[in-house]
């Protein structure tokens, strides 16, 4: 468990990380909190020739409100975001699922921009950024880009982004004020990644209402479960329609098989989640 | 050897025994100012190695290719299997079959994570950078994993030599079992797979080698907590004498369980390297090899009968065992079937038994002593064949348990299979556990639930908590015309050493041969010292830093199979008094009195009766080291005592198979109550009792540590601990990620109490604690789910429950149930 030999950068802005990236040409890792990657280094899974540690890059750290979204510069500490009162008030549903991320001493090096580049599939913020809606910020030589999670995660561990591109933002919108929202997840332990987690959100629209289903570890990117949400946008959102809504998300995913769960045993998870989540939402949206 | 142990002393005598006295060890631990073997820097010059381990399950290995990993920065050597087999023996095994194990592997690669070679050089970095450039060539065989299949014909054989690869059978008959059969009015039978499971100790293996080719003598300091047995035959594999090889083991282990004592082989081999390297070299486990292949308990499958009457009373029982040990067979196996053969029957009064055990060996890494050294296994059978006895007569479990339970006034209880059970009151134990639990009123709430479709279930299970094994039991693996042989040197015992020193201030330090893992002898010895000679334990200071050249030891020494309690207190015990002894005799001569008119009391020596002078242990340890003149005739200069316990109940297996495979035997009884979540198998504990008969308890939050720790390691069998291979041998559960071990998180509240019913056979009426609940835990939990789940007709085979095995079960009930019948 110690890593093979390698090079270390601590560049003091996103310019100098971006020039370190270009000149490795795909061969060195951006280091975050480290959280992911430093085992994946240990145990030799990892062996970038560099590492470019953005820790000393104070400007990627902040939170802030424009225009209706909630900006969070890359290197913003998943316990920042836990503590943070105006993501308790915006962004309610991205309070809860960050309590749900490892254990606190995880939190408190672990980095928003970091867990969205890693891409596990099983982790709590891709299955946000999808279900919110919002962008990632990649910054390159050729300037910066946006990608919504449809574009930005392609696999388990991959995402989209170029080798010389870095992640430097995250744009979520704020969630409609008095939306109903929940996430739930089962793990075997406190703190492990989840089986399977249920990111939902319900909020009134006119006389009907919106919603958004996404999982997360129940295939290799998180899922947006749309034919689920039509169901509740058509029919509404008493218990015939979220059950029903339940089902069509258990059909709906494509999940694997590890020593952790049977793909049997997390489409019914999914099943089953998605129905607590909801009925959670809608509590909530209903002021119970 | 004191051949026997006076009674205990009534409590009142006693002040520190029995107080919660704080653990003198946890202020270094707590401040980071431990001495670990890895902090440890014993000499200059020292050179790291890496180990090269095999990726394949099986393979033959056809050669070596060392220059490019020689040729690299900082190495100064490779060892490979070449070097093991030409300037090492084989280590000795527990069975007769041909098993060559060697401390790495020589011909054949038999389990992912084998060591194949190792490579030493400056730094751990650079070794393990050039660990990856030594080529190895392989011929890859195929894999065998399970252990029914591995005995199939056609199945790869791991050893030629042996054959096949079975390393052992033995069928063991006590009593009439086919009779019991015969005669039952009802059979159960049930198979059952246990699962493979580890320590995971917080500190992994660490070992430093040193050769002095002058002395021609190996010095390895290490976190080895014995059993010293692997002294005299790593003496043997390594070619040196015993008095040129000094096992050292520093002052604090970061953990064992038991796993430690299988970590002789890598000894073996930085050994080696040392010698061959000519520089000292020092090895650090890392977790990931440590989950490969370190050790583990056995995986097993279980075939399991009883026969009983309808009044409940079992007649007999039969066991069939498979034991996995993995790549080769590793002394002390086959104590994974034999260990507990004294108390085979648990605390139940039957007399009838037939143990069937096969030992097979198969490509998965080796097994070894983990806590409750396959006590596990067995009450986790038993308990489920009693619910199932239970069930099958609509009897409560807790009725059909009584109507078995030995009784107290049946003690010592000889067991059929030879174990003397001491003492104890299993009856009176187990009514504590249900008031402690609230059985009736969990009972009731348990009806309620179920009537709302609740699946709310309550398990209950016993268990005999043998301590101190006796080293004959091993041989219960050979057969007996094997054992009647002339040549044949029958084997017992369970010995410990003390010493005790008055200083000339009249300070006192105890010396211990044991190496504790984290138990805190320090703190117990103190407590026993201080009531002994009338101090308080800060004034004792206790030194345990295991040394073969220094400290007294024996084939048994070291700190397993929950030994301190039993047989390092008892030697304490003895030594103080031996002290207490001289200190007497030296002041009658200094007072001119008989010394039958004098008693030790309050820490010094006075008159029994009136008044009169009398003499601290100051005043005499002042007196006797700085004018000598003063000792009576005859009397040996200084104030020190050492005393070497040894039970005489510990005997040699007998021609009939009987052994009293432990020296003392305490008790445990538990309850708890469960709710289980249908739809996702979480399994909530939502009460859980437990109680303890230890006999004396010297420090009563020292046990409920033992007791807290016990039951989470029973927790991670039962739900989350397995070291999972896929059918060629691959091991899935390689690092943290992947094998689970519970955490404080997981931990539920745990009631604890204790019954005392003091050891006839301990100075102090103490028995061993230090495996507790680990062994109940797997039974308890399995029989509350099976019982929260048996509305749905689910019952608990298999361990451990995780969600997803759970989850299918409870679906596979429910499609048998929706499904039409034929």
């Amino acid at each position: 468990m110690k890593p093979a030999r390698f090079a270390y950068h601590a560049p003091a802005t996103v310019e100098e990380a971006l020039a370190l990236l270009t000149r490795y040409g795909g061969e060195a890792k951006l280091l975050a909190g480290g959280q992911s990657l430093m085992p994946l280094m240990n145990f030799r899974l990892a062996r970038p020739a560099a590492l470019i540690d953005l820790n000393a890059i104070a400007s990627l750290a902040y939170i802030r409100e424009d225009d209706g979204q909630i900006r969070f510069g890359a290197m913003t500490r998943q316990r920042a975001i836990e503590f943070s009162p105006l993501v308790r008030r915006r962004l309610p549903l991205l309070a809860e699922a960050t309590a749900l991320v490892g254990h606190l001493p995880i939190r408190t090096r672990g980095t928003i921009g970091g867990s969205l580049a890693h891409a596990d599939p099983s982790a709590e913020y891709p299955a946000i950024l999808a279900a919110l809606d919002g962008v990632v910020v990649a910054r390159g030589p050729r300037g910066e880009r946006t990608l919504r999670a449809s574009e930005l995660f392609q696999s388990y561990l991959t995402t989209s982004l170029g080798p010389d591109e870095m992640l430097v933002e995250v744009r979520l919108p704020a969630m409609p004020a008095g939306a109903g929202f929940a996430f739930e997840e089962f793990s075997r332990r406190h703190g492990d990644f989840a089986i399977v987690g249920i990111a939902a959100m319900v909020a009134r629209q006119g006389d009907g209402c919106t919603a958004r289903l996404v999982t997360a570890g129940a295939g290799p990117v998180p899922t947006r479960l749309r034919q689920a949400e039509e169901i509740l946008e058509r029919e509404g959102l008493s218990d015939a329609a979220i059950e029903a809504a339940a089902r069509r998300a258990a059909e709906l995913v494509e999940p694997d098989t590890d020593i952790h769960a049977s793909a049997a045993y997390r489409r019914n998870l999914t099943r089953v989640l998605t129905g607590r989540a909801l009925r959670r939402a809608v509590g909530r949206l209903e002021g119970r | 050897m004191s051949d026997h142990a006076t009674p205990a002393q009534p409590s009142a005598a006693r002040s520190w025994i029995g107080q919660p006295v704080k653990r003198v060890e946890d202020g270094r631990l707590l401040t980071g100012r431990g001495n670990f073997i890895d902090d440890h820097s014993p000499c200059s010059n020292v050179h790291h190695a890496a180990i090269v381990r095999s990726p394949h399950a099986h393979a033959r290995i056809l050669g070596y290719d060392v220059s490019a990993a020689l040729a690299m920065e900082g190495v100064v050597g490779v060892v490979t299997g070449d070097d093991v087999a030409k300037l090492t023996k084989p280590f000795s095994v527990g069975v007769t079959a041909p098993v060559r194990y060697y401390c790495a592997a020589t011909d054949k690669a038999r389990f992912v994570g084998e060591p194949v070679a190792l490579v030493v050089a400056r730094s751990r970095y650079l070794a393990e950078d050039a660990a990856e450039a030594v080529v190895v060539r392989y011929e890859p065989l195929p894999a065998v994993v399970d252990v029914e299949r591995a005995l199939e014909p056609g199945a790869p054989v791991l050893h030629e030599a042996v054959g096949s690869n079975l390393a052992g059978h033995r069928r063991l008959v006590y009593g009439d079992p086919d009779r019991a059969f015969a005669e039952a009015e009802i059979v159960i039978r049930e198979r059952f797979r246990y699962p493979k499971y580890s320590s995971t100790p917080i500190e992994t293996y660490g070992v430093i080698a040193r050769w002095d080719p002058l002395e021609g003598a190996y010095t390895l300091w290490s976190n080895f907590m014995g059993p010293f047995i692997m002294h005299p035959l790593t003496a043997r594999v390594l070619g040196v004498p015993e008095n040129k090889l000094r096992f050292i083991v520093p002052p604090d282990i970061g953990g064992s369980f038991g796993i430690k004592s299988s970590m002789y082989p890598y000894m073996a081999l930085v050994a080696l390297a040392a010698r061959l390297t000519d520089v000292p070299v020092k090895w650090i486990e890392d977790r990931h090899e440590h989950l490969l292949a370190s050790s583990s308990g056995t995986d097993r499958v279980a075939y399991r009968e009883l026969a009983a009457t309808k009044d409940g009373t079992i007649l007999g029982m039969r066991y069939r065992w498979l034991d996995n040990v993995g790549g080769y067979i590793r002394s002390p196996e086959p104590g994974c079937s034999f260990r507990p053969t004294g108390n085979f029957v648990g605390p139940y009064r039957f007399q009838n038994l037939e143990v069937d055990a096969s030992v097979v060996m198969t490509n998965k890494s080796l097994t070894g002593p983990n806590r409750g050294y396959a006590c596990g296994h067995l009450y986790f059978e038993t308990e489920r064949m009693m619910d199932l006895l239970a069930e099958r007569l609509g009897l409560d479990p807790v009725e059909v348990r009584r109507r078995n339970l030995i009784q107290p006034g049946q003690f010592p209880y000889r067991s059929p299979t030879g174990g003397l059970y001491d003492s104890g009151d299993y009856p009176a134990a187990l009514e504590k556990a249900l008031e402690l639990a609230g059985y009736h009123e969990i009972r009731r709430q348990q009806a309620q639930a179920r009537a709302a479709g609740r699946c709310f279930g309550i398990g209950v299970a016993l268990a005999v908590d043998p301590s101190v094994s006796n080293m004959g039991y091993v041989a219960t693996a050979l057969d007996p015309q094997f054992r009647a042989k002339p040549e044949y040197l029958p084997k017992s015992g369970a010995v410990d050493a003390a010493t005790i020193r008055v200083d000339p201030l009249g300070r006192v330090t105890a010396i211990l041969a044991t190496t504790p893992q984290g138990q805190g002898h320090q703190t117990v010895v103190s407590q026993i010292v201080a009531d002994e000679l009338g101090l308080t334990p800060e004034d004792v200071t206790v030194v345990d830093e295991m040394d073969t050249y220094t400290r007294f030891w024996s084939i048994s020494s070291g700190t397993y199979s929950s030994r301190f309690g039993s047989v390092g207190t008892s030697a304490v015990a003895l030594a103080a008094r031996k002290l207490k002894t001289k200190l007497i005799e030296y002041a009658a001569h200094l007072m001119a009195r008989p010394a039958d008119e004098l008693e030790f009391r309050d820490g010094a020596v006075r008159a029994k009766a009136g008044k009169g002078p009398s003499y601290s242990v100051k005043d005499l340890a002042g007196r006797a080291h700085w004018n000598t003149e003063s000792l009576p005739e005859g009397m040996e200069p200084g104030l020190e005592a050492s005393a070497v316990f040894g039970f005489t109940v510990s005997k040699a297996v007998d021609q009939h198979d009987c052994v009293n495979s432990s020296n003392t035997y305490g008790f445990i009884a538990e309850v708890m109550a469960v709710e289980v979540d249908p739809e996702t198998a979480a399994i909530k504990i939502l009460r859980y009792a437990t109680v303890h008969d230890a006999g004396t308890i010297i420090n009563p939050m020292i046990a409920e540590g033992q007791i807290y720790g016990g039951a989470l390691h029973g927790l991670g069998g039962a739900l989350f601990e397995e070291l999972q291979y896929d059918d060629d041998g691959q091991c899935l559960t390689g690092s943290f990620m992947d094998y689970l071990v519970p955490t404080a998180s997981e931990a539920p509240v745990i009631d604890i109490a204790h019954i005392v019913s003091p050891s006839p056979l301990t100075p102090l009426g103490s028995k061993g604690l230090g495996e507790s609940s680990s062994m109940t835990v797997p039974a308890v939990i399995a029989n509350a789910v099976s019982d929260a789940l048996a509305p749905m007709g689910v019952r608990i085979t298999e361990l451990p429950m995780s969600p997803t095995r759970l989850w299918e079960l409870i679906e596979r009930a429910g499609q048998a149930k929706g499904a039409p019948h034929p």
